[in-house]
């Protein structure tokens, strides 16, 4: 019984993580279609910009902001100087640049930073709660890091479903041409889309990182998983970011937990297929897979 | 363009001699190109040193996956970033395979690998068929990802994390032989490698070549252009991309073979998410769809890095910061070539050359008319 609670809190905190990080992903697929493979080395470098402030001694919570602030920014240079340039050219060829971008990121933050692990430290403790006789896989971390997630997703619902800004960029995302013929500046909702995007990404990469080390490809297995929760969720649904993380983060602690750590990607691997073999758009798709 | 058709008698019109009739139908064209290739392939092969040598054999395996990755991508559409873990499939399989004490011949054993690897990719077809762009991404990025843990898995066969050593086939009596009146040097087992990789490469391309101009590639390029009315045209647009995705694995699986003999190990580190990733900018930055270009982006690919961390160490930069230039550097072309020649080094080229060519005649126009 104990085994199998732990096995489900870890599940989920993991999961929660890994939702963040798809929700980043589908912040921007939903309003330009691009999967932007770059999204985890720009929370790499983020959280690298956050351990440097606090090896100056800023304490926690002012570099936490500077990474933000850091992956907005980032997030709407990228926008700006790489990807508005590829619009409207093969899908491909997108794809093509944030895997370059992935990797030079990646490349530069071992350059500057060093490859070497480095120890990132919580704000709160690391040792599990105790409920009786049972010593709970739950730590003052992880529901850190449930809170922070919790925080950011009701944080989004209220932008995009209370303000302004928020109901024009669901439009701009709907049917970008229409707003732009009723006046709204779609080019600048863009780059503010990837802006929040980077945003949310260095919010995931701090919350792996909390507690735990970090080095140039830390963020390696998060991008995969993250990237297929979002498929699972249908790419473009915030709710199927989620859901698809919390799905995956169990399954990949029920796999780990009870048949071997080894198989967590083969796990990962079959409930995407059979995901996707249900509904080929996952399965918060708003589109119709097309039919002939 | 010719003056005289009005007076031409008539076998003339048609022009071209016999010969030049022979050298323009697809197979013998094929196998012209092809022979160059082998050609070209010896040359080099011969006149460089132990260390391009092997570079070159790397040139090899890359682009016969480059080449089955382009027929997927290029002439169906279907985007793939799983082909480094079908290499996997078929390094394992010649791994496994030459680890006896009589190991079969290497054609026999690059068979298997190709079989066994489109057994595998005929599966991820399957389900890669109902799929499109960023899903297919999603899913054969998972595949990428999964499949080293079955070498994790099954430790007893697959020998876990260590991989499995390579034993290279040693070069048979003929072949040193052969060397020895070409070159008049000693055969090693790497240059038969090198050799084992060029041949595999020519068959590779002879297949590729004739594929592009068939009904089979014709029927993909419209499953990949116009899909409803290529179904309309009575294509099966399924079977017709699972065919894809199981061609271009069995030219993976190849590669991987080749591979596997190269780099003397099966191993999930050799077969990472980078390896399938690295596959697919070589097509891109050579041009999508090109077989040309699948040889340029893998020559970029094996002869970049090592260019550029020499060039960092000469500069003085410390060896990990060295060792991360290439890298660095690798992922800004790739940015620097989707934003300035989104075609690839082919495409962009062909441009060129079209626009060179629409500018000679609108020149001439005006003065055949006048």
């Amino acid at each position: 019984m104990q085994h199998f609670i732990n096995v489900l809190l870890n599940g989920i905190t993991q999961g929660i993580v890994i939702a963040a990080f798809a929700l980043a992903l589908v912040l921007i697929f939903r309003s330009t279609r691009i999967v932007n493979f770059a999204q985890g080395s720009q929370a790499m470098f983020t959280t690298y910009i956050a351990l440097t402030l606090m090896n100056r001694d800023f304490p926690y919570w002012a570099a936490f902001a500077g990474a933000l602030v850091a992956g907005f920014i980032i997030g709407a240079v990228l926008e700006r100087v790489v990807i508005r340039p590829l619009e409207g050219g093969m899908e491909l060829n997108i794809v093509i640049a944030t895997l370059g971008l992935y990797v030079a990121i990646q490349a530069l933050a071992a350059i500057l930073f060093g490859s070497d692990y480095q120890s990132f430290s919580s704000p709160v403790g690391l040792s599990g709660f105790q409920v009786g006789d049972l010593n709970l896989a739950l730590t003052p971390t992880s529901i850190f890091v449930l809170c922070t997630v919790g925080v950011v997703v009701v944080g989004l619902t209220l932008l995009f479903q209370k303000t302004q800004l928020g109901l024009t960029m669901r439009a701009a995302a709907f049917d970008g041409e229409v707003s732009r013929i009723l006046g709204v500046r779609v080019s600048h909702l863009l780059t503010f889309g990837w802006a929040l995007a980077g945003l949310v990404g260095s919010v995931a990469g701090i919350l792996v990182a909390s507690g735990s080390f970090i080095y140039p490809s830390y963020m390696e297995s998060l991008i995969a998983f993250g990237f297929i929760a979002a498929v699972i969720g249908g790419l473009d649904s915030p709710i199927g970011a989620v859901v698809g993380g919390l799905i995956l983060g169990t399954v990949n602690s029920l796999v780990s937990g009870y048949l071997a750590p080894g198989l967590v990607t083969i796990g990962a691997f079959v409930v995407l297929i059979a995901v996707l073999l249900l509904k080929p758009g996952g399965l918060f798709s708003s589109t119709q897979a097309r039919r002939v | 363009m010719s003056t005289d058709i009005t007076t031409a008698v008539p076998a003339a019109p048609r022009g071209p001699s016999a010969m030049q009739r022979l050298v323009g139908l697809n197979l013998v064209r094929s196998l012209l190109v092809s022979l160059g290739v082998l050609v070209i392939g010896v040359v080099l092969l011969e006149s460089t040193d132990a260390y391009t040598n092997t570079q070159l054999s790397s040139v090899t395996y890359f682009t016969i996956a480059a080449i089955g990755l382009t027929a997927l991508t290029g002439l169906n559409g279907q985007i793939s970033l799983g082909h480094g873990a079908l290499m996997a499939v078929g390094a394992y399989t010649t791994a496994l395979m030459l680890d006896t004490d009589s190991p079969l011949p290497f054609p026999v054993i690059a068979l298997a690998a190709i079989l066994v690897t489109s057994l595998v990719g005929f599966v991820v077809g399957i389900g890669a068929a109902r799929l499109h762009g960023p899903y297919l991404a999603g899913a054969t990025l998972a595949f990428a990802i999964a499949l080293p843990s079955v070498a994790l898995y099954y430790k007893g066969t697959f020998n876990g994390e260590a991989g499995l050593t390579v034993v290279a086939p040693q070069p048979p009596e003929w072949f040193v032989s052969f060397i020895d009146a070409v070159s008049g040097t000693f055969a090693t087992g790497s240059k038969y490698v090198a050799y084992l990789g060029l041949f595999a490469l020519v068959i590779a391309l002879f297949f590729a070549l004739n594929l592009g101009r068939s009904k089979v590639g014709r029927h993909w390029r419209a499953v990949r252009d116009q899909e409803v009315a290529a179904e309309i045209a009575g294509i099966n647009l399924g079977r017709t991309r699972v065919q894809a995705f199981v061609i271009s694995a069995a030219y993976a699986g190849l590669a991987g073979a080749v591979m596997a003999m190269v780099v003397r190990l099966a191993a999930p580190t050799v077969f990472t998410l980078v390896l399938s990733l690295s596959l697919l900018t070589a097509v891109v930055i050579g041009g999508l769809g090109s077989i040309t270009g699948a040889f340029i982006g893998s020559a970029v690919l094996v002869f970049l890095p090592p260019l550029v961390t020499d060039l960092s160490t000469e500069s003085g930069l410390s060896d990990t910061q060295s060792a991360q230039m290439s890298p660095l550097i690798y992922g800004i072309v790739l940015v620097l070539v989707m934003l300035l020649a989104p075609g690839g080094v082919m495409g962009t080229l062909s441009m060129a050359w079209r626009r060179q060519r629409a500018r000679r005649q609108l020149t001439a126009t005006p003065t055949k008319k006048g």
